[in-house]
């Protein structure tokens, strides 16, 4: 009987990381139905974008007030981890506090006082961003995009957090009365700035009611951790571990720079080539046609443009800086990401229940972002420099948009005419091309 | 603005066997655009006067095709580029300056993959670099002292990461730079790109450029400086919608330059 607690935590951890590992590979699986994407270019650039904007939040900091907050929690999440290592050896062996039998005890007392200095500041971090969102309410937490679920969920994480660090500190509070009235088991080990002025109001309780207090905190704490863990997968809040990989994946050529479509070029170049034979059969190995032009579906994306969507934490900031948004068109660039993770993730329930994607009758195109948002972008890059995580949601926008312009021939009529003059005279203004040089004779 | 200006065309250059140092890309507005043309000639007026040895291409010059990809049809993007780099490359053209970010982005970022490589620079970095270089001289002039505010072009700002070049010909005329809340890397469009000029804009409750010279006008400028002559639109229309354009002007850094010397 005497391992009851070993095996209990034992099991809990199994079916924790085991979900969590579970709902990771359906992520995963996912992100693989979008088209495969060469990023293995830049490797330096790539590398120091991890260290600068994902380990150093250069891009948060723009924001000074909640980019210090943030790396307080974000610090404290970090850090605390080293904390929740000690729990599971301890959980798993019966140990307590296995670090300090290990490491030299200023280390000790250093680590425990670090841990406990960041759960304070995660605490004043996390009370502060819920009171930007719910007494402040902040503007970009109170968007259309932003009812129901997505205000609930950032809501909970906060409250998630809030009960964690608390459970943190009153675990160690009610450890410190247990090695100060000498209790068994409980070895004198840490040293304890925080939790400190919690003690007082454990003095005088029994040492059962202590170990109970004790317990009940470690047991809450490791078992909250692994509900958040699990939490995560049907949360926004993905970002703690997607934002490495996905600034990765970043962008890091100029943001003026779209990619040219290389299909498209193999026609234009067929077409300019005046020795083509345009019956010949196309050659052993060549790209085929793709089906499609631009993305109407979430599989017509890439698999980074998945990625950034799984990876996007709704805090808005891009649709903050979005002209079109911020002069009241329907456009939100964090709508953008949204709509794609739904909407692939509606797919993936869709495979999850039919074994393979049955065909719905829906798309992302219409039934999740309008023509209306697409067309209202100005391709400015203010989302994109806004993000701090590199997602890139002007790309989606690019890509909707060339569907729409090369599949179904729907831009907005003026266009369809501005479009026709640069095919006809070489500029968007029916102007005759013999006409570029006039302006040197004018006054 | 009395004097005549010169513009030769490559296709003069090429009849003499001679290569310009530069080729000036004078883009759609500049060519045909009433406001814009004024910025195409204060531009050349400066190569005039610093003695440049400049070509454009003239009538075999045609759109980048920056509108169309941005609009998502990137076969008509495609076919202007492929058609432009085979007159570009056929003049063995090495060095393009244009007035136009637009232009200057797309043929900077996006013609190496389909076959075009030049050295591209916006007109604001070619004049910076003429100052640095001794063959252009310029003082405050008239600007002096002049209280101004600088409208970043997303398409030479944070498309391409150059803040400075536009900002530094400002210094040099001596003006009293002052910025807005959004520049430089947050400055906000002027409404104009992604093709948004050749369009209506979405209905909303302002429209961009509007939101824009508000935040210009509140900083109470003389002037505000633009690098882009769809900005340069945009924000003039702006101006005229407040009822301001008796007090402030919208006015281009080269045609700024040429007017402190007064060329």
């Amino acid at each position: 009987m005497q391992y009851i607690s070993n095996i209990l935590f034992i099991i809990a951890l199994a079916a924790g990381v085991g979900y969590f590992t579970f709902n990771i590979r359906k992520i995963i699986r996912n992100i693989k139905l979008g088209q495969e994407v060469d990023a293995s270019d830049h490797q330096p650039e790539r590398w120091s974008n991890v260290v600068r904007i994902a380990l150093g939040q250069s891009k948060m900091v723009v924001r000074p007030i909640p980019g210090l907050l943030h790396l307080f929690v974000y610090i404290g999440f970090i850090i605390i981890n080293i904390e929740v290592l000690e729990i599971i050896i301890d959980g798993i062996f019966g140990t307590h506090r296995i670090f300090a039998s290990v490491l030299p005890a200023g280390l000790y007392n250093f680590l425990i006082a670090s841990f406990e200095i960041l759960a304070l500041l995660v605490l004043v971090g996390v009370i502060l961003f819920w009171t930007r969102r719910n007494i402040q309410k902040l503007k970009r937490f109170w968007a259309n995009e932003m009812k129901g679920w997505p205000k609930n969920d950032a809501n909970y994480i906060l409250y998630f957090e809030m009960v964690l660090m608390v459970l943190f500190l009153t675990m160690n509070a009610a450890d410190q009365q247990l090695q100060a009235i000498g209790a068994a088991h409980y070895v004198e080990a840490g040293f304890f700035p925080v939790s400190n002025f919690i003690v007082p109001f454990f003095e005088g309780l029994s040492e059962s009611t202590l170990i109970i207090i004790e317990r009940a905190a470690w047991w809450l704490h490791i078992l909250g951790i692994l509900v958040f863990l699990n939490y995560l997968y049907f949360s926004k809040h993905l970002h703690i571990i997607l934002a490495f990989p996905n600034v990765y994946f970043g962008k890091v050529v100029p943001k003026g720079k779209f990619k040219n479509l290389e299909s498209v070029t193999n026609e234009v170049k067929l077409m300019m080539d005046p020795n083509a034979d345009p019956f010949a059969a196309p050659a052993e190995g060549a790209a085929e046609t793709p089906a499609k032009f631009g993305a109407s579906d979430v599989m017509d994306l890439n698999r980074i443009q998945l990625l950034n969507s799984y990876t996007c934490t709704e805090c808005g900031r891009c649709t903050d800086e979005c002209p079109a948004n911020i002069t009241g068109k329907k456009l939100s660039p964090r709508k953008i990401m949204m709509d794609t993770r739904d909407r692939l993730e509606e797919i993936g329930e869709n495979i999850n229940k039919n074994g393979e994607f049955k065909p719905d009758g829906k798309q992302l195109l219409d039934d999740y972002i309008t023509r209306e948002e697409l067309w209202a972008c100005t391709t400015c890059n203010a989302c994109v420099q806004a993000c701090p995580v590199s997602i890139d949601p002007l790309s989606i926008i690019m890509d909707m948009r060339q569907y729409l312009v090369m599949e179904q021939s729907a831009a907005p009529m003026e266009l369809n005419v501005a479009m026709t003059n640069i095919e006809n005279n070489g500029a968007p203004w029916p102007y005759n091309q013999m006409d570029r040089m006039n302006w040197t004779g004018e006054k | 603005m009395s004097e005549t200006i010169k513009v030769p065309t490559m296709a003069e250059y090429m009849a003499e066997g001679k290569k310009p140092e530069i080729l000036f890309w004078v883009g759609c507005a500049g060519s045909f655009d009433d406001r814009a043309k004024k910025i195409t000639k204060a531009f050349v007026k400066i190569l005039n006067k610093a003695n440049i040895d400049f070509a454009v291409l003239g009538t075999e010059e045609s759109c980048t095709g920056d509108p169309a990809k941005r609009a998502g049809n990137e076969f008509a993007f495609q076919m202007q580029a492929m058609t432009n780099i085979e007159v570009l490359n056929g003049y063995e053209v090495k060095k393009i300056v244009t007035a136009c970010p637009h232009c200057f982005n797309t043929i900077k970022n996006e013609y190496p993959g389909l076959g075009g490589n030049y050295e591209v620079v916006h007109h604001t970095q070619f004049l910076k670099s003429l100052l640095e270089g001794g063959r252009l001289r310029v003082e405050g002039g008239k600007f002096k002292g002049k209280r101004i505010t600088f409208h970043d072009p997303c398409y030479l700002g944070r498309a391409n990461g150059e803040y400075e070049a536009p900002r530094d010909l400002l210094q040099k005329l001596e003006v009293e730079l002052v910025e807005m809340k959004r520049c430089k890397t947050r400055g906000l469009c002027c409404g104009a790109g992604g093709a948004q000029m050749f369009k209506e804009p979405e209905s909303g409750k302002k429209d961009v450029n509007i939101e824009r010279t508000e935040e210009a006008l509140e900083i109470e400028p003389k002037i505000i400086a633009a690098a882009c002559p769809f900005c340069n639109t945009m924000m003039t229309d702006g101006v005229k919608a407040k009822h301001k354009e008796d007090e402030v002007q919208v006015m281009d850094v080269a045609e700024m330059i040429a007017n402190a010397e007064d060329l």
